[in-house]
């Protein structure tokens, strides 16, 4: 399409301003994409040169080092011990003896075990003792893969440490050649409250992360490439092993064969969780804004009333809140009830029963949770928005929508752009809601010949819960689905952040 | 040409008048909408003639029946287990977090980007995908059913550094000049910290503590997945949920009712009293993104 400069823009009548806006956005979307797996290569690109570059200094550091740094190759910390800098010697050492160790008693059977995921399962075998057949546990696949992953990890700390070790002697000969003194093990430790404090301070909650998250969700992603299920569990009924890219086939179904009850399942589900996440997010936008605004307006009474009233739903418990208004909504419920009583209706409206009246009622009640939040949010941003705007707005005529439409949308879109981009994201992943409202129902009889029972109002997330709670238990599902999440979530921040112009600059503001 | 303006002028305050009319008239409308909920868990909390739903919402036969029924089965067991797991889990998270985002806003060092990068991208994946593995190893720690409370305070807190973002944000508008000045005194980093910036920091402190609090306190997923079905470690929202399933909630349906009172009125009551930092926290925390 044609490009247009700012003077040519400017030129534009209004409706060709939008459909020139609105085209270019999609225009930028392959670009955006094409600089995102750019950037991915890039990143690889630069990773290799790294690591060429640290191997070249590794080689360099030993051809140029005395005999204490050479030994250090073999025994780490020896330098450190040897120039006086005895404590980090010491940890060195003992982090290498650990290794050592370990690796030698256990890690190299569970390396050993990983490409198999083992090979002899439970099986039934004749005890002389006994005189009967009794079950012999073989080994047990799931602690080949969780202890395999904890190696690599091991592995890979060591080697960084090791790194660590041969740059700390080449630095430490500088030093000493320079004529200056080492750090003593005393001043290691001041240092640690002070030039080094982001250290002491990261310690705790990085390696948090690293055990409950990271290496979880390697362990995890590796699961989608098994047959990890309930029949499957790796130790007291059958051992699992890999099995490859059959499990995404099953979800996605790119080739021929099996049945594809989960690829249709996939779809319906996936359009209505973006579809849910693009109403749910909108829907609480535009009228969160709505309600900040009546209740910011000059003139009304009681605001602070108001505004405590709505923020009851952020503080009652959401199982509480949602649980009880999905009873209302029941069959049985009082909605039903008091219409039926008034007569407005003849039979109980099919709030929970029908696809439809369901979706609507479930986006309709997230308003209900949703809102509060809104409304704190955009009544911080409009009382930021400088008076004087609307006065001279106001004196040039301007109706009360001329000046929400030029003033107010356009300066809470721009400052609220990242925000909208979380929340709709959060709304993918929005368990509570859907699991609690409907725990997905109604049922979709179509896809039965899918795990985990799907109903309509399953969102992904909703379906993952299902399928690992359900009675076949099929975990390397579960894990397909969630890296499938993941591919979509990073595609959609990606295409965000690449179409709008305006990442901050986090140094600006401070 | 005077009267002209008199009348504009007077017909613009009419109008005025009148929208301001109509929009407290919708505010009415929905506060009630957002209360009816409310008022009725109540009433219905207090009603004594049946222990099914019915389709009315005034009771015929008042009665705290439904409370005294609470003490009669695990209730105040699961109730201890939340209290213990939301107060331990806010004391812990908020350290945490407060560490990680002071060092993220405050220290330049070689990781910090790409540190914060990998946690954004960590960040994308759905956070259950990882309680299938957490559930087995906590299991075979011992962790899990009778003795879940532990074993969920160490979930909740373990991965609570990757919520840092609302009081970097924070800490980002504390000049950086006030460390400066007191590290040219002579001041450790660590002094800076204690002595200077966490005397200033009391808001985003009591908001951190306010959020650690009431996600326990109203978490299922995590807590359900940990309890396994083992009633003696389930915290309120588990133990609850079961009451409306299908075959039980003919039995329990004001039972639940009469709980969820019990569990709203402690954190209302704190939501109300620190909603002033509450509301700083949301609006800062999306201002900055």
């Amino acid at each position: 399409m044609k490009k247009y400069s700012d003077l040519e823009y400017l030129r534009l009548s209004k409706w060709n301003k939008f459909t020139y806006r609105f085209l270019s956005f999609f225009a930028s979307i392959p670009t955006a994409i094409w600089n995102g797996i750019k950037s991915i290569g890039l990143w690889f690109k630069k990773a290799g040169l790294a690591i060429a570059g640290e191997a070249k200094d590794i080689v360099q550091t030993f051809i140029e080092g005395d005999w204490k740094t050479k030994l250090s190759y073999l025994v780490m910390g020896f330098g450190n011990i040897a120039r006086g800098q005895v404590l980090r010697g010491l940890l060195f050492l003992l982090f290498e003896v650990v290794f050592i160790g370990y690796m030698i008693l256990a890690g190299i059977y569970w390396m050993s075990m990983l490409p198999s995921l083992g090979v002899v399962g439970p099986h039934r075998e004749y005890n002389e003792l006994l005189d009967t057949y009794v079950t012999v546990y073989g080994d047990n696949s799931f602690k080949i893969l969780l202890y395999g992953v904890l190696t690599m990890f091991f592995i890979v700390a060591f080697i960084y440490t090791w790194r660590l070790n041969v740059k700390q002697n080449k630095i430490a000969e500088g030093i000493l050649k320079s004529g200056k003194k080492l750090k003593s093990g005393k001043d290691d430790l001041r240092s640690l409250v002070d030039d080094q404090f982001h250290k002491t301070l990261l310690a705790l909650p990085l390696t948090g992360i690293l055990i409950f998250t990271v290496m979880p969700l390697v362990f995890m992603i590796l699961v989608a490439f098994t047959n990890y299920d309930g029949t499957h569990d790796g130790f007291s009924n059958n051992l699992f092993t890999w099995v490859g890219l059959e499990n995404f086939n099953t979800m996605l179904h790119w080739t021929g064969g099996g049945s594809t009850n989960y690829s249709a399942t996939f779809g319906e589900v996936l359009s209505w969780t973006l579809m849910w996440a693009f109403f749910a997010t909108f829907t609480n936008y535009f009228l969160g804004m709505a309600v900040a605004m009546m209740i910011n307006k000059k003139g009304i009474r009681l605001k602070k009333v108001w505004r405590t009233i709505l923020v009851m739903t952020i503080a009652i418990p959401q199982y509480i809140s949602l649980l009880y208004v999905s009873k209302m909504f029941a069959k049985n419920g009082i909605i039903n009830g008091l219409l039926l009583d008034w007569g407005w209706i003849s039979k109980a409206l099919p709030f929970w029963e029908d696809p439809t009246w369901a979706r609507c009622t479930v986006i309709g009640i997230n308003i209900w949770i949703g809102i509060p939040y809104l409304m704190l949010i955009a009544t911080g941003i409009l009382m930021n928005i400088p008076a004087d705007l609307y006065e001279s707005a106001k004196i040039d005529g301007a109706s009360g929508w001329q000046q929400y439409s030029k003033i107010t949308l356009p300066y809470m879109l721009f400052v609220t752009g990242p925000y909208l981009l979380t929340s709709f994201t959060s709304n993918i992943n929005n368990f509570n809601v859907i699991f609690l409202l409907t725990g997905g129902a109604p049922i979709n009889t179509s896809a039965s010949g899918a795990a985990g029972s799907v109903g309509y109002t399953d969102l992904l997330i909703t379906w993952l819960f299902k399928i690992t709670t359900g009675a076949e238990s099929k975990y390397y599902l579960a894990s397909v689905i969630g890296i499938l999440v993941f591919v979509i979530m990073a595609i959609i921040t990606l295409v965000v952040y690449g179409v709008l112009p305006s990442i901050k600059n986090e140094e600006d503001f401070q | 040409m005077e009267t002209k303006s008199m009348k504009q002028h007077m017909g613009i305050r009419a109008a005025n008048t009148i929208s301001n009319t109509i929009i407290h008239v919708l505010l009415i409308i929905i506060s009630v909408i957002w209360l009816i909920p409310f008022v009725c868990i109540v009433l219905q909390s207090l009603r004594v003639e049946s222990t099914w739903q019915v389709g009315y919402i005034i009771p015929q036969k008042w009665g705290l029946d439904n409370y005294r029924n609470l003490l009669n089965t695990n209730f105040p067991k699961w109730y201890l287990n939340t209290l213990i797991t939301a107060l331990v889990t806010a004391a812990l998270q908020t350290i945490i977090v407060l560490c990680m985002s002071y060092t993220l806003s405050r220290f330049r060092f070689k990781l910090r980007k790409p540190l914060m990068k990998f946690m954004l991208i960590l960040g994308l994946f759905p956070g259950m995908l990882t309680m299938i593995i957490l559930y087995r190893v906590l299991k075979d720690l011992g962790l899990t059913q009778a003795n879940a409370v532990p074993g969920l305070i160490l979930v909740y807190i373990a991965s609570s550094g990757m919520g840092y973002y609302v009081s970097k944000g924070f800490f980002d508008t504390i000049p950086k000049s006030l460390d400066e000045a007191a590290r040219i005194d002579g001041a450790t980093r660590a002094q800076v910290l204690v002595k200077i910036i966490l005397p200033l920091a009391g808001s985003i402190v009591i908001y951190t503590l306010l959020t650690a609090f009431m996600g326990p306190w109203g978490d299922y997923v995590f807590a359900s997945y940990i309890s396994f079905g083992n009633s003696s470690g389930m915290n309120v929202a588990v133990g609850m949920y079961n009451w409306l399933t299908p075959d039980q909630i003919n039995n329990n349906y004001t039972m639940f009712c009469a709980g969820g009172v019990v569990v709203a009125i402690p954190v209302v009551i704190l939501f109300m009293c620190l909603q002033k930092y509450y509301v700083e926290g949301v609006t800062g925390g999306a201002v900055k993104g």
